[in-house]
This record gives structure tokens, sequence and C-alpha cells, in this order.
């Protein structure tokens, strides 16, 4: 082996070791700059993704262990337990959905009397999600499907109990989510009580969301469900999305900014459901006023 | 032979397990806790070992951990490269120093870390930090002790019979 090279380091090395860290300093930057301005790189990340899943199905594997460690000493007393606490879910559920059945029967009558078109045709996809960590400040999930099952950017994600985000990048075979708590994620909602309109904002912490700018005047209060509105089109409308905690002034003391937390387990379980993208957004209105037979004349 | 190539034995399986730990699930309560793997073990081996671990390996590595965890390419170049650059820059003094003061240069070395780490992820977007974003380095230097000795330790036994190097 040839001796070490620190053993007498001269200026001349040390110059050109800064120039070598300028060097590469510059094309990490610019990188990152590809990265983050186009879409230069989304081929060559897919097909790198696929290389680590090894690497994932490795860092999975005492969770894994784990899981069916538990599974094999769970008590039977426990499973009994279990079971039944899951048939009184189900039952609950299943009254809910009967209790629903004639509101959506009126809803659907409504909707065709008034010729809408944007139905709501809910599609889910049970998801198994790779239990990795991405970063604990990130606000991301890994989905063990990708692009080439049809898995497309902007798709919703939810569990159970509510919205856990949407799908910000898909590779081949996974994707990943954005939460709905990251800082840079927002969605439009509405109160379930009022239909008043609002966004909620990430706060960057996972158990909190953000309605900034409510005016004073508006009625909203500790307690208040959120659903998602379906504005924007983005999220289909009247998915549960949080609870609204409370509501404070801003440090503009100009508006109200209501706290809320998700109702989705954004920290646990290992499945999600995974929503079909709206097929057609709802013309804007323009449109209809466009079309010059079937619109109605004007006022004079 | 057979010595150096336990020896790249090492190394290597050394750099898939900091990627392993890094992406490991752990239990929330943990999950502040965690240390910088990778930068643990690339400032290890350009302090014991530049000719195995440059600025340029410190490039890739911190690539192949991009692709991994869904960073930005690049993002975790960046920071290890400058981890790389600031061990070999001041190689030839901390190798002298005595534990408590390395593991306080590891200490500053990874601080450092942070909040370059802070500023890349500004440029990008939001970025919503607390306090216990500042656990993980200090846990990281906490350990940088043991991690040494049992590194070290590891290369010592990799390599039977040697007495000097």
């Amino acid at each position: 082996m040839p001796p070490s090279v620190d053993s007498a380091p001269l200026f001349a090395e040390q110059a050109s070791g800064s120039l070598r860290l300028i060097g590469y300093l510059a094309l990490a930057a610019a990188l990152m700059t590809a990265d983050y301005r186009s879409a230069a790189l989304v081929a060559v990340r897919a097909y790198a993704q696929n290389l680590s899943a090894p690497a994932y199905w490795l860092a999975t594997a005492p969770v894994r262990l784990a899981r069916s460690l538990r599974d094999a000493s769970a008590e039977r007393l426990e499973l009994v337990k279990e079971n039944a606490a899951l048939r009184e879910q189900l039952l609950r559920a299943q009254a809910g959905l009967t209790q629903s059945g004639p509101l959506q029967e009126e809803n659907s009558r409504l909707r065709e009397l008034l010729d809408a078109r944007a139905r709501l045709h809910l599609q889910a996809q049970l998801v198994e999600l790779v239990e990795v960590d991405l970063g604990l400040y990130r606000h991301r999930l890994l989905l063990d499907l990708g692009s080439a099952s049809g898995v497309a950017v902007g798709q919703a994600v939810m569990d159970a109990h509510g919205l856990i985000g949407q799908v910000s990048r898909a590779d081949l075979d996974h994707a990943e989510v954005i939460l709905i708590t990251d800082p840079g994620h927002a969605v439009p909602v509405r109160v379930v009580r009022n239909d008043l309109r609002a966004v909620a904002y990430g706060s960057g912490e996972v158990d909190r969301l953000e309605l900034p700018y409510i005016p004073f005047s508006a009625d909203i209060r500790a307690g208040d469900e959120l659903v998602t509105s379906g504005l924007g089109g983005h999220f289909p409308a009247g998915i549960p999305v949080a609870t609204v905690t409370q509501v404070r002034g801003d440090d503009s003391a100009t508006f109200a900014i209501a706290e809320a937390t998700p109702n989705a387990g954004l920290t646990r379980g290992n499945q999600v459901l995974l929503l079909s993208q709206i097929a057609d957004p709802p013309p804007p209105p323009a449109t209809a006023a466009d079309a010059p037979a079937s619109a109605p004349e004007p006022q004079p | 032979m057979s010595r150096q190539r336990e020896g790249v034995l090492l190394f290597w399986s050394s750099l898939l397990l900091g990627l392993l730990l890094m992406v490991i699930a752990l239990p929330e309560a943990l999950r502040p806790w965690r240390p910088f793997w990778l930068g643990l073990l690339v400032i290890y081996w350009s302090l014991e070992a530049p000719e195995r671990m440059g600025m340029g390996r410190a490039f890739g590595l911190g690539l192949v951990a991009d692709v991994l965890v869904g960073t930005l390419a690049g993002e975790h170049a960046f920071r290890l490269v400058a981890m790389a650059f600031i061990v070999l820059r001041f190689r030839a003094r901390m190798r002298f120093f005595p534990m408590w003061q390395e593991t306080l240069a590891v200490l500053a070395i990874l601080l450092n870390d942070s909040l370059l780490t802070l500023m890349l992820r500004s440029f990008v977007g939001a970025t919503v930090v607390d306090w216990r974003y500042w656990l993980a380095p200090l846990v990281a230097a906490l350990l940088w002790p043991w991690w040494f000795l049992m590194l070290d330790d590891l290369r010592r036994r990799s390599r039977p019979r040697e007495a000097s190097s």
C-alpha cells in the first residue's frame, strides 16, 4: 500500500483540495437545481429507485420480524378481544352506511335534478406502505406501488379515518406521498357544520394543521369537523381531514387562525387507501354560459 | 492480500449498514434521536483511511443516500463532501487530539452539517424544525468514542498479525 498522502500537508495540496471541494459542491448544487427545477432527472431517478428495492427490503426486515413475532406470541385472549373490537367497528360502520343510504339517495336525486356532471365515485385501492423512515422533518411516506402499476402524481391518499396526503413522486415500483402536515402542503376544506370554506396548511408538526386568514366574524370553533371541499379539483370532496382544536388571533390581530388535528393516523398503520384520480374536474361555469344553444336568455 | 480484501469488505459493509440504519423504521419517540450514521462513517473513514474515503466517494455515497431517502439528488452528496473536506483538512491535527477533544471536533462538524441541511432545505421549500432537530448531532457526538473504538477494533481484527501499520 502506498504511504498515505497526508504525511506532509503542503500548501499546493491544500489548494487542490479546496478546488476539488468547490468542484464537488458545484456539481451537487447543479444536480439539486436540475432535480428541483426540471424533470430531467425523473427518468434517471425512476430507475435508480429500482435498485434501492433490496435496501428497502433489508431495512424493513426488523419491522416485519417484530410484527410476526408479536402476532405469533399474542395471547389467544388478546386476539379474541381484538376480534370482538373489530366486529363492533364493522357493525358501527355498517350502521353508518345504512343510515346514510337514504341521504345518498336523496343526494343523487337532487344531483340529477341539477344535472350535475361531477358525481362522487370514489375508487380506492389498498396499498401497503414501505415502513422506512424518510426523515423526521420531511413528512413523507413511501408506497409499495409505483408508476408501473398506474400510480400518478397527485392521487389522494387516505386511511379509514381521513386524508393522509397526496402522491408527490411516482417511481417505477414506489411512490412518495407528501403528508398534509408538510409545511409546503395545503388542502381546501370546508366546515361540515356550516359549509364555511378555508384552506388547511401543514404546520410542520405531525399532529397539527393551520387554517390562517379566517375573518374574526366567521363561525368556526373548536370541535368543528373539516372535510375536503373539492375545490381545486385535487381531492375528491367530502373526505374527512381534521378536527378544529382551537381558534386564536394571528400575529397581526387582523385574522383568526384555526388549529386542527388531522383525523388520519399519520404516524401509524401500514396500509393506506389510494384514491383514483377524479376523471374530469367540473368545467368552469363560463363554458356553460358560452354555449349559445342551451344558454338561457340573459336578463335584460 | 486476503487481509486487504477483508479490510475492503469491512469498509463496504459498514457503508451498506450505514445506509440501512438511516432508513430503518424506529418507534416514534426514538426518531429524533437517530444519529446521522453516514456522517459518522464518512468522518471515521476519511480520518483513519483517507485513501479509502475521499471527497469523490463521499459524493457517490451521498447520491446513493439521496436515491434511497428520496431527497433532492445532491443533497446528501453536498453534506457528505463538505464533511469529508473538513476532516481531510484538519486530519493531521484531529488524529492527535485526545478522545474528548476529538469528540468535540466531531460535534462541531455534525452541528455544521445540521445547519447546512437546514440551509439547503430552505432553498427548496418551507422546512419547520423544532428543538429536537439538534438532538441528533448531540447523540451522534456522544456515540462517537464508542463508534470510533468499535470500528478501530474491527479493523484491527480484519488484519491479524500485523505489528505496525
